[in-house]
């Protein structure tokens, strides 16, 4: 196993370079690049074949530490950027790292055009419910009555469930994982990256400097075991009552279709465009 | 040109907007991504019949926010990319045009100018939007805006901002106005062979001694393209030589002069002036754009009645052309800069006039063009 680690690290990590990195000591994001290593190294994809973009924030330096394709981009825009990529140069993997910031507030418009499109992008993004880099202010997937920077009194909004918004809009595969639940974790980012499609896997994280230190949730510890207690497999929610889930976060896989892609369909329109030159 | 895209015959009736389609096309762009605004939707419209014929992309995002982006996400990959907007939609690109600016990707961006501030006179000509193009973004930055004023200049140009963008890597801002975009004129289609096209330089070396924004003596460093090898790391904060975040003074100092330099070592081919009878002016008018047209008919008016006076067309915007534009005030004796704006090249002009020249300006903010009757009653008054 530590050769494995090695292994990995050295082939997939700037780990020469770019280390020590910024992330505070317990944060989930580490466990969230351990994953996407190991289901890009599962998959077999060779790594100039993959182009990683993030966006701002602490999830959005995670391009810096990663040996692939590195691209990070403007506040919110990634998929927008990702979705150039790819449509220039389709034979490109193209994944990309959000926070819940990132891709629901900010970038709220461009996620949920990604889906409805069905844009062949992995789209992995970190839910640590809350705006970690700039200090602890509310985010759209905080909860409600929370206390943030920017919510003193308590937090008044409802909370977006990104899982739920991704599967309406469109994604053909959408799974919720935490950062406690790692094995499911690789799996799941690992059959995201292998769909067409868009995919989305939307991780629960701790931000225990930042959110639970203001909510009283205690270490990373102890908030990695409330994700343990508090998750529910899909399996195991099927037989649960509307009731019984309250309070609890289910994770597996959420949905997963085989619809076209939008570079299938796209492709389709350059054959009848190059068609209607002929006549 | 007819609206399946065929071409005929090398002379063709087409409006401005559709000029910037083709003039793109031949430069090699394969990429478009936009949002519809009027007056320049037909940019979209033809890019989304002609590039797919081409193996091409077209793409309509969900705003000029996300054109942009998809534009330089296309760039890094490769392909020669534009985008196309008004007013209200040029200044949601201003972020991300700051990225590329920053992180130094090829890419240009249409403006094609309509009455503001805000959602103003959508369907009336405008140059409102020149100090946004150089200003726009935030930071210091070098950018080159080129402004066409003809149909036939809007085919041309628009190869030029491709070559430029790519040998500086640059984001380079044309500007065009509703005049220029919805006027039909007939141009004569250079053939391919007549038309000149530079691509960006890539790397040569192996990848393991490619240093992604090396400070090279031109200033411009070469750039790898996504999955041929060559990984590196991208990024719009400052960076180091390997493209990495920096914090350290002396580090940001040299991207960032080094960013500056890359232009003003170009200044030479960047910065393009049209002369029309300046020979033995004495008095000039200095325009762009659209108001170029009328000021050409209006110096040949005046010459009528034994007034000697020139033309200095700008081409290039910015960065600035100070040298012609000096030469002309050092020539003349008086020079007027008519704007469909309250002044703002002509505040440029007024920078560097180093003599006591008089400079004065005609300005127009009402939607309508700047007509050749008033140039003229204009530089009669300063005979």
């Amino acid at each position: 196993m530590p050769e494995e680690i090695t292994r990995l690290t050295h082939k997939y990590l700037r780990h020469d370079k770019k280390f020590p990195h910024i992330w505070c000591p317990g944060c989930g994001n580490g466990i969230v690049l351990g994953s996407l290593i190991r289901a890009i190294d599962r998959s077999g994809l060779h790594k100039d074949d993959v182009v990683l973009v993030s966006g701002i924030g602490c999830s959005g330096r995670m391009t810096v530490y990663a040996d692939f394709n590195t691209l990070h981009t403007t506040h919110g825009r990634a998929l927008t950027f990702a979705t150039g990529i790819k449509l220039a140069k389709n034979s490109l993997h193209v994944i990309v790292i959000m926070g819940d910031g990132d891709a629901t507030a900010i970038g709220g418009n461009h996620f949920i055009h990604a889906a409805r499109r069905n844009m062949d992008l992995t789209a992995i993004i970190i839910n640590n419910q809350i705006y970690g880099m700039t200090g602890g202010q509310q985010s759209p997937t905080t909860p409600y009555g929370s206390m943030t920077t920017t919510t003193p009194y308590g937090h008044i909004e409802n909370a977006f469930s990104i899982s739920e918004l991704a599967m309406v809009a469109g994604a053909s595969f959408v799974g919720r994982g935490t950062v406690f639940h790692v094995q499911l974790l690789d799996s799941l980012i690992e059959r995201a990256i292998q769909k067409k499609g868009f995919s989305v896997v939307e991780i629960l994280s701790n931000c225990h400097v930042q959110f639970g230190r203001r909510n009283k949730m205690g270490s990373p510890v102890k908030m990695m075991k409330w994700f343990q207690e508090h998750a529910v497999t899909m399996q195991k929610a099927k037989q649960m009552n509307t009731e019984d889930l309250e309070g609890n976060v289910t994770i597996g896989v959420l949905t997963d279709s085989d619809k076209p892609s939008y570079l299938e369909k796209y492709q389709l329109v350059q054959e009848q465009a190059k068609a209607s030159l002929k006549k | 040109m007819n609206r399946t895209g065929a071409k005929r015959k090398n002379i063709l009736l087409m409006q401005g907007n559709e000029a910037i389609v083709e003039g793109a096309l031949a430069a090699g762009c394969r990429f478009f991504a936009g949002y519809p605004i009027t007056p320049a939707s037909e940019i979209s419209e033809g890019m989304s019949i002609r590039l797919p014929q081409m193996d091409g992309t077209f793409i309509q995002m969900e705003d000029e926010i996300a054109s942009i982006g998809a534009v330089i996400g296309a760039s890094l990959a490769g392909v020669k990319s534009m985008t196309a907007t008004s007013g209200p939609g040029f200044s949601l690109m201003q972020e991300n045009i700051g990225f590329a600016c920053m992180a130094e990707v090829p890419c240009v961006i249409v403006n094609v100018m309509r009455g503001g501030p805000s959602t103003g006179l959508p369907t009336h000509p405008s140059q409102g939007d020149v100090m946004q193009a150089r200003w726009g973004t935030h930071g210091d930055h070098p950018i080159i805006v080129l402004a066409v004023s003809t149909v036939r200049d809007s085919f041309e140009i628009t190869v030029e901002a491709f070559n430029l963008s790519e040998k500086y890597r640059v984001p380079v801002i044309i500007l065009s106005d509703e005049a220029v975009a919805h006027t039909r004129e007939t141009v004569t289609m250079p053939s391919p062979e007549e038309i000149k096209i530079i691509d960006r330089i890539k790397p040569e070396m192996p990848p393991e001694w490619y240093i992604p924004y090396e400070v090279t003596s031109t200033g411009v460093p070469p750039m790898a393209v996504f999955g041929e090898g060559y990984p590196y790391h991208i990024t719009g904060l400052s960076h180091d030589v390997r493209g990495f975040p920096t914090q350290r003074p002396d580090e940001t100092d040299e991207l960032i002069r080094r960013l500056y330099r890359k232009i003003t070592q170009g200044f030479h081919e960047i910065q393009k002036i049209k002369s029309f009878m300046m020979g033995d002016a004495e008095i000039a008018v200095i325009a762009y754009g659209s108001v170029t047209r009328s000021a050409r008919q209006a110096v040949l008016d005046v010459r009528q009645l034994g007034i000697r006076a020139g033309l200095l067309q700008l081409v290039t915007l910015f960065p600035f052309p100070r040298e012609s534009v000096e030469t002309v005030l050092n020539q003349c004796r008086a020079v007027l800069v008519p704007e469909m704006n309250l002044g703002q090249i002509s505040r440029e002009v007024k920078r560097v006039n180093q003599k006591d020249t008089r400079v004065t300006t005609y300005n127009r903010v009402d939607g309508q063009l700047i007509t050749p009757e008033e140039i003229y009653s204009q530089l009669i008054q300063m005979k």
